[in-house]
């Protein structure tokens, strides 16, 4: 009935837009008074958001009875590293002009910067094995354990944007509660999996 | 017979394959270009940098890059200065309190001076300009947030206001608090920080020549969102700490409560020298990026006026009087 194959094309295209946005608006010097701090923050939001997103898939499956959301999950995982990699590539080059020296004396010193590293670095493996072969060669349940590890580099992004906050924390604290619903959704759809989906047949078929 | 048989169908009358296609096409473009929109849309709302220019600021300054320091850093445009403000009495947006400040009256105003003064008194803002010779003062603004300009301002030296109420001897410090009106000032309706703002210097800093109380920016007067119509500025010092939107001088004795040192005491301290070698806030004071440049600068110690005034923290250790 629906033609999947256009969904995730749509989604794909619907996905780029921020980044053609942005390069756009960056051409025609549109970013406002200091750009390069906008892009590294612009980008940042945007691993945040494609992040929750890909949180957001099963829950949105399991309420909405719609299991074929799952094929837009990939997507929106590996979306999350891109905009992830050009974030960390505008610090490294605006902040630190690429001296490594610099980036390791800064990811230790400072709490904030560690915890942007390691959600990054908790991202790469992820993106690596998010192949249809990567999953064969590793096995479904091992796969499925190490991708929980997606929950770790949400909350640490969280907290990385919340450490970098003066004082209006609304934003980071919003991300946070969305993070952790979607988690405590997870949670107790694996132990009451009869409160927390569409169809309590499947549910009960699952037990 | 009411129903064909499929032989009956002439093959002419079959759809043609093209045309089906086509629709599904036309369809798929539609939705592609609907949901694009939309999105592109989203984006817009959710992360454009700043609203709208306003009138004033969208005319560039024709002497914007003349001006510059003694060490000859040029001045940074007026559309800069005047579109990229900390200022959470506005806004918490530094692209945003330009547009949120756009109609706040300065006029009438007055500033009362008082605590321990000889001749405490409240000043119109027309006496204020009078006391002393407005000079042009181009000096170097350092965010503790790490970026900096270069601003060409219009002022004159504390020095001149705070002789006219003779402080008394035992006035060792000057208190600063800026304007509380939650209707001219619509941020202050919410609690992101304490109202009214506060800020203070050590009395040997407040009659130090380089501090100033300016009126002006390239020789036109203050505009709202830098802190219309008499602001403090101590260049060596954290941004933060040049108050905008005086409204009270208190002289005293003891050292006063500052808003950002008491919201989060452990970053912003009493002094707030520029210092790159002490970063009490969660990110490095080492380097800063001066707006309008790529790259990073090294952040010099005390702004770049260690000459003028690091004798005034001789034998102070400033990692603890941060």
């Amino acid at each position: 009935m629906l033609d999947f194959k256009f969904a995730k094309f749509a989604a794909f295209i619907n996905c780029a837009v921020p980044l053609v946005l942005l390069a756009w608006d960056g051409y025609y010097h549109r970013l406002g008074v200091n750009p390069l701090e906008f892009i590294t923050h612009t980008t940042g939001t945007l691993t945040l958001v494609f992040l929750t997103l890909t949180l957001a898939v099963t829950p949105l499956r399991k309420l909405l009875g719609f299991p074929r959301l799952i094929q837009l999950r990939r997507m929106m995982g590996l979306y999350g590293f891109f905009y992830g990699c050009l974030h960390l590539l505008c610090y490294v080059w605006f902040d630190k002009s690429f001296v490594l020296g610099a980036i390791t004396e800064d990811t230790f010193k400072r709490p904030f910067i560690f915890l942007g590293m390691l959600s990054f670095l908790i991202m790469v493996p992820l993106a690596i094995t998010s192949t249809n072969k990567m999953v064969k060669r590793i096995g479904g349940r091992r796969w499925n354990r190490l991708h929980k590890l997606v929950y770790a580099a949400a909350i640490s992004g969280v907290i990385h944007y919340y450490l970098l906050v003066k004082a209006d924390t609304q934003i980071p604290i919003g991300f946070g509660i969305v993070v952790l619903s979607l988690l405590t959704y997870r949670i107790i759809n694996k132990y009451f999996p009869a409160y927390t989906q569409r169809s309590p047949l499947r549910a009960e078929r699952q037990q | 017979m009411l129903f064909k048989k499929p032989d009956d169908i002439k093959s002419s009358e079959i759809t043609d394959e093209n045309l089906i296609l086509n629709r599904r096409n036309i369809i798929r473009g539609a939705v592609l270009a609907a949901t694009t929109t939309a999105t592109g849309f989203l984006y817009r709302r959710l992360a454009r940098p700043s609203s709208k220019k306003p009138a004033e600021a969208s005319a560039k300054s024709n002497t914007s890059g003349r001006l510059i320091t003694a060490e000859g850093e040029a001045a940074n445009d007026y559309e800069e200065i005047t579109n990229y403000n900390n200022f959470y009495e506005f806004s918490t947006n530094k692209e945003r309190v330009a547009i949120a400040a756009s109609d706040f009256i300065t006029r009438p105003w007055t500033v009362e001076i008082s605590g321990l003064a000889h001749k405490p008194k409240t000043f119109d803002l027309e006496e204020i300009l009078k006391i002393a010779p407005l000079e042009d003062r181009v000096y170097r603004l350092r965010c503790v947030e790490a970026w900096s300009m270069v601003i060409p301002w219009l002022g004159f030296p504390l020095s001149s206001l705070l002789d006219q109420v003779q402080p008394m001897a035992d006035a060792k410090f000057v208190k600063f608090v800026t304007l509380l009106d939650p209707m001219r000032m619509p941020n202050q309706q919410g609690d992101v920080l304490p109202w009214p703002y506060v800020e203070g210097l050590r009395m040997d800093e407040a009659m130090h020549p380089l501090t100033i109380l300016a009126t002006g920016l390239y020789g036109k007067m203050l505009p709202g969102q830098n802190g219309a119509p008499l602001r403090l500025v101590v260049p060596w010092k954290y941004g933060f700490k040049s108050i905008k939107s005086i409204v009270q001088i208190i002289l005293t004795k003891d050292q006063p409560k500052t808003t950002w040192s008491e919201v989060v005491p452990e970053y912003y301290g009493f002094y707030s020298n520029v210092n790159p070698n002490v970063s009490q806030t969660r990110w490095s004071q080492a380097t800063e990026r001066r707006i309008g440049e790529f790259g990073r600068r090294d952040t010099k110690m005390f702004n770049g006026y260690g000459e003028q005034v690091a004798y005034l923290y001789k034998g102070m250790d400033l990692t603890i009087n941060y």
